[in-house]
């Protein structure tokens, strides 16, 4: 049992560095990377509880994620977007990185702040590491999302959101009915679609796939950047 | 206590001895894994072997300055070998001289002359390699105090061998979200102040690229090999710093039997040749950064370790 929360407590930590990676990198796959390793360790995260806890549940739920997070959505954007898409670098954020970083730093530590009274009250060293840095996972999932100006790097925002959430969900939350998780995974496979999509149609209107150049609309066609 | 300060002595010499050794099979793995045919694992014993033989130049525009750098360059990581555990899981006989901060203001002091003789000999390359690294190392430094102050949180103590206790007597603490990151944040701390790859490119020999090697341009013959083999080591006495009491503090020898501490050298190494195949990996998979990217580098390897802090503080809160 300890070497599971230990083991539980490592890939929390990877978790985390993981999040701060996809606000670090400019390339979208290298972005896309850090999201199949953070979906990586939250699967080994759920098998570990699974097994810890005993919880056929959490074990359906850490091959779920597998199958979904690491291998269906990157499989699903891959065949979807055109390559040259994943080769890009983000040169024009919003926010430059290292300042990006510091406040995806201070998002990590607003979630630790805030949920310590909600850590301080559970015995349960799963539950003391899970809650506050899945909070920071989907706090730092949202500042990508707003960050970013790649519609793929938003995507992976709200794939990392739900990464998040799921974290602490498995901690607190391990008997959670098998059929919702199966929703959601299958609502964020969909989620992937439709944006894949939708990017796809963004880059063949606008030949880029950069949110930032759709922020006025015109009728006639325009010389994009 | 002589016994203590008898293994104090073997911990210096495996330190001397083996830090080129450590040099030569990093560059040789290296080429291996580049499918390249480099010079054997023992060159780096060759190549001080042959500039100690070598007379050695000094420019008469240079002040004392010049002179005494490289055996500072040469001592100062002995000083911190005599306070981090290196063979032993005890503290030895000057273990409780100073703490981890005492080891990198030591660090820290061979960096500086190395800078100031660089700057010293009025060659164009040297006072702009001296400026890198200084830059280099004032992004560093505020990493290493965070990760020092928060090891020392969690075990109470700065003194290294107290540390290293507390890692293997409590695998909970081991294995916290904030140790990874601490691992991380040291990691990149070595890369950065190794002069490896991310950062800088230690077989590279276009002087302009140069971060750390350019500020050894002007020694020859006794000085320059004192500087090689000084830098070999600090590389060394971070290494154990990191495997010793952060990353994997298993394998010193835990009793007075001088057997044990014996035994210890072989074991240490090994585990010192592992880290090697880590750092290589990294060194061939990645580019060199632009310069002022490095900053980048170290600002991540900065916020990582402010997470470590505050993981850890509010962990134990």
């Amino acid at each position: 049992m300890q070497l599971i929360e230990g083991l539980n407590a490592l890939s929390a930590g990877l978790i985390l560095l993981t999040a701060f990676g996809m606000v670090a990198t400019r390339q979208v796959q290298g972005v896309m990377r850090f999201f199949i390793v953070q979906s990586a360790f939250l699967a080994a995260s759920a098998l570990l509880i699974g097994v810890g806890r005993g919880s056929i549940h959490l074990l359906a739920l850490g091959v779920i994620t597998v199958l979904a997070k690491v291998i269906a959505i990157p499989w699903v954007l891959r065949r979807m977007l055109p390559s040259d898409l994943y080769e890009r670098r983000e040169i024009n954020q919003a926010i430059n990185i290292p300042t990006s970083l510091l406040l995806a730093l201070l998002l990590a530590i607003a979630a630790e702040f805030f949920l310590s009274p909600a850590v301080a009250t559970s015995t349960d060293p799963i539950v003391r590491v899970n809650l506050p840095i899945g909070l920071a996972g989907i706090l730092i999932g949202a500042y990508t999302l707003i960050a970013r100006r790649e519609a793929i790097p938003q995507l992976i925002g709200i794939l990392a959101m739900e990464n998040g959430a799921f974290f602490a969900g498995i901690a607190v939350a391990p008997d959670l009915p098998l059929i919702a998780e199966l929703a959601i995974a299958i609502d964020v496979i969909l989620i992937a679609v439709v944006i894949g999509v939708l990017t796809r149609n963004i880059t063949q209107t606008i030949g880029s796939s950069d949110v930032s150049l759709m922020s006025e609309l015109r009728e006639e066609p325009r010389p994009w950047r | 206590m002589i016994r203590t300060v008898v293994y104090n002595i073997i911990q210096l010499l495996f330190v001397i001895g083996l830090a080129p050794l450590y040099a030569g099979a990093l560059s040789r793995l290296k080429e291996i894994i580049q499918s390249r045919r480099g010079p054997s694992v023992f060159q780096p014993y060759r190549d001080l072997w042959k500039l100690f033989h070598k007379d050695e130049v000094i420019s008469s525009e240079t002040t004392w300055i010049f002179r005494i750098t490289p055996y500072l360059v040469f001592v100062t990581p002995l000083f911190v070998t005599i306070l981090i555990p290196v063979l032993t899981a005890y503290p030895l006989a000057f273990g409780f001289m100073g703490d981890m901060l005492a080891g990198g203001f030591f660090l820290g002091l061979g960096g500086f002359f190395a800078a100031l003789a660089a700057v010293d000999t009025g060659n164009p390359y040297g006072p702009m390699g001296a400026s890198r690294t200084r830059m280099v190392g004032f992004l560093v430094e505020p990493v290493f105090m965070i990760v020092f102050f928060t090891v020392s949180f969690v075990a109470h103590s700065t003194i290294p061998y107290i540390v290293q206790q507390k890692w293997v007597a409590s695998p909970a603490a081991f294995f916290s979200p904030s140790h990874v990151l601490l691992l991380i944040a040291f990691l990149m701390i070595i890369l950065a102040e190794g002069g490896k790859i991310p950062v800088d490119n230690p077989s590279g020999h276009f002087e302009l690229a140069m971060i750390d090697e350019s500020k050894g341009l002007e020694y020859s013959g006794r000085g320059a090999a004192l500087m090689k083999w000084g830098g070999e080591m600090k590389i060394m006495v971070l290494t154990c710093i990191f495997l010793n009491v952060l990353f994997a503090p298993w394998g010193l020898a835990s009793d007075q039997q001088f057997l044990h501490v014996l035994l210890a050298i072989p074991l240490i190494f090994i585990k010192i040749l592992f880290f090697t195949v880590l750092l290589v990996i990294i060194e061939s998979s990645l580019a060199k950064l632009r310069l002022f990217r490095i900053s980048e580098f170290l600002g991540a390897a900065f916020i990582i370790s402010v997470a470590a802090m505050i993981a850890s503080i509010f962990s134990v809160a």
